[in-house]
């Protein structure tokens, strides 16, 4: 039987509630709006399962610290809002490049900058993709609801572990501090995945060598500090030893493998939302708290008649090509709806434009795009 | 413990990694062998040793040196290795960085690291320099001297770091230099036995792009230097008529304080059954 508990929570609370639910025992952070609860629920809730919490003195520190925290075992995560994100960027490139799993959650506000700290926005997109530098993996995902929140934390400490890289959990203020109705599992019922570690003796153990790594995921053991392995982990191009190269085909080698371990997987986290597009002749594509008035408009726009369905992105790096290329096939219009100038749109208008009209439907104002907005613009009204 | 030089490397030294990067006649390899002397006194067991490094001439060590370590970004070090001693705090976690690394670009992360007073030993390879980017100045180039970024002379005022670090809150605070290899090796194993944050400033030379650019001398003339410019705590005390001009060097503070990962286990030991 199951022992799940209802409550209402606040998707902040409900990332928490996941992340710790899903083997979270390592936060590093400092405070920003709109994550804060990130930072207050993990010292709260941590020292409770014998985890750890850092509040360190700012986004770099924080970043780096989530790093060592994983290095020495344990699973790590680091909430912040864009400007943090901004700071964490040079050490989540290390993440990248080493090949540490974490997980880093990014509640989205408003503007550039400062920009507007209690304001929703979905202005991180590109950020969460391109942020640091360098050709480097990204995998990132968006939650579009609280129950998903907390489903999906779980989701992106597994796929953290499973492929070694750092996981972007990109929020928005809207789903960050929205109040829902939250089914809280049963332990036995969250899937937990580790990363994997040698079997070997310490000795016969190379970090890089061919022979240690997984075909599939393309990704090698990683041993924790303090177990015996003495590893060097270093943000510099390595070779198979971990060891710092130079080595041309080494390197290419090296970021090529990065690159294609998440590319080249993505059917195995490719994660989205259908509705109504059995029949849609025009298509809404939105994610995060803009979904939640997509599909509003959605309801209304079917109840006039027409034939609109959404498709929810909640893996938004890497690009769900396949499945976004499947549905300009099929209607003749997508809007994208999004709180920025249209960043996701770009990506899919550059591999949909072929099929179908591509229409971008944006605001930047720090407020929700509302259903009466999108239903304007797909009733042909500016 | 060892006395045999070979001996601390065989035990010590990665198989195949050297000969190391460091130009003829820097002090840093010297430092580097203080701290594995260091360790080696103490017994410590490798596996358990951690070390860290940032970027920059001195955090090239981590990859000679057969522990677990960690070679960073630029400046971050400790706030790495705040993660990690914080992961595990059973693991003696080392930094090494450099005088750039550790008091411009990650300055604030290690006043925040002694003021926490985590259980941390951070060395710091002071050359007056950045030397692997080719001779800028650094917080600790002396005002007044060259460098490819002060081709006037510097006019920036130079970092005391041990005063920073005790300022700070660091618990144990040590100085001593490529010359006094001895005394930096205690004050190292003063510093791992501190149960706390502990700062030890190791001056190193660089004859290369410091030296050379102020005409320093050879990496002799240098090392000379500073046997006739340092004077121990103990005798500065005792006849501060002699210290004018001079290096103070040996154990700045001691005083050990509570330190954070036993003062945040209370905190996880009040929910255990």
């Amino acid at each position: 039987m199951s022992n799940s508990k209802y409550k209402l929570a606040q998707g902040n609370e409900a990332c928490i509630e996941g992340a710790i639910a899903a083997g979270m025992r390592f936060f590093a952070g400092y405070p920003i709006t709109p994550s804060t609860e990130l930072a207050e629920l993990s010292a709260k809730n941590l020292p409770k399962v014998g985890g750890k919490f850092l509040q360190m003195e700012d986004e770099l520190a924080s970043m780096a610290a989530v790093i060592g925290g994983s290095c020495a075992g344990l699973k790590s995560m680091t909430a912040t809002s864009g400007p943090g994100f901004s700071l964490m960027q040079e050490n989540l490139g290390y993440a990248c490049l080493a090949e540490i799993p974490c997980v880093i959650v990014n509640v989205q506000r408003g503007g550039p900058s400062t920009g507007l700290p209690t304001s929703p926005s979905q202005g991180d997109v590109m950020q969460a993709k391109w942020g640091t530098h360098g050709d480097h993996p990204a995998i990132a995902l968006t939650p579009g609801s609280v129950q998903e929140t907390y489903e999906f934390i779980g989701t992106a400490f597994n796929l953290a572990e499973k492929y070694r890289t750092p996981v972007v959990y990109l929020m928005d203020e809207t789903i960050g501090h929205m109040r829902e109705k939250l089914m809280v599992k049963d332990p036995s019922e969250i899937e937990q995945l580790h990363r994997v570690k040698p079997t070997c003796e310490p000795k016969e153990f190379v970090q890089y060598d061919d022979k240690f790594m997984d075909e599939k995921t393309m990704v090698h053991p990683l041993p924790a500090f303090g177990t015996g392995y003495r590893i060097h982990i270093t943000g510099l191009t390595h070779d198979k030893t971990g060891f710092p190269t130079n080595d041309n085909e080494v390197s290419g080698k090296l970021v090529e493998r990065l690159c294609d371990k998440v590319e080249k997987n993505i059917d195995d986290f490719s994660y989205y939302e259908e509705y109504k597009l059995e029949d849609a002749e025009e298509a809404v594509i939105a994610f995060g708290g803009v979904s939640r008035s997509a599909k509003q408009a959605v309801i209304e726009l079917r109840n006039e008649g027409k034939k609109v369905g959404m498709f929810r992105p909640i893996t938004i790096w890497p690009l769900l090509e396949k499945q976004i290329i499947d549905l300009a096939k099929k209607v003749k219009r997508i809007y994208v709806a999004e709180m920025n100038l249209g960043q996701y749109f770009y990506e899919v208008q550059r591999v949909a434009s072929n099929y179908c009209e591509v229409v971008l439907i944006s605001k930047v104002t720090g407020e929700l795009i509302t259903p009466n907005e999108i239903k304007q613009r797909v009733n042909g009204g500016k | 413990m060892m006395n045999n030089c070979s001996d601390l490397t065989q035990k010590y030294y990665r198989d195949g990694k050297l000969p190391h990067i460091w130009c003829p006649g820097c002090g840093h390899g010297i430092l580097l062998n203080a701290l594995v002397r260091a360790i080696d006194n103490l017994g410590l067991d490798k596996d358990n040793v951690c070390v860290v490094s940032g970027i920059g001439c001195s955090s090239r060590a981590t990859g000679y040196i057969d522990f677990n370590t960690l070679h960073t970004t630029h400046g971050r070090a400790i706030a790495y290795a705040t993660g990690v001693k914080h992961a595990n705090p059973d693991m003696t976690v080392i930094v090494v960085t450099g005088d750039g690394d550790c008091s411009a670009i990650g300055g604030n992360h290690l006043i925040h690291a002694c003021r926490r007073n985590i259980d941390i030993t951070t060395i710091c390879f002071n050359n007056n320099i950045y030397g692997m980017t080719g001779g800028q100045f650094s917080p600790t180039t002396p005002t007044g001297d060259f460098a490819t970024t002060a081709p006037h002379g510097n006019v920036d005022r130079t970092f005391d770091l041990c005063s920073l670090a005790q300022g700070a809150g660091a618990t144990y605070v040590g100085r001593a230099t490529a010359y006094h290899a001895t005394q930096l090796t205690t004050l190292i194993e003063n510093g791992i036995k501190n149960k706390g944050f502990s700062f030890i400033e190791g001056i190193s030379v660089c004859p290369t792009n410091y030296g050379r650019k102020n005409k320093k001398g050879d990496s002799v003339k240098m090392l000379t230097y500073l046997k006739d410019n340092c004077i121990d705590k103990k005798i500065a005390d005792k006849k501060p008529e002699l210290v004018e001009n001079k290096i103070i060097i040996g154990e700045l503070y001691n005083n050990p304080s509570p330190e954070y990962t036993e003062c945040y286990k209370t905190i996880i030991d009040k929910f255990q059954d």
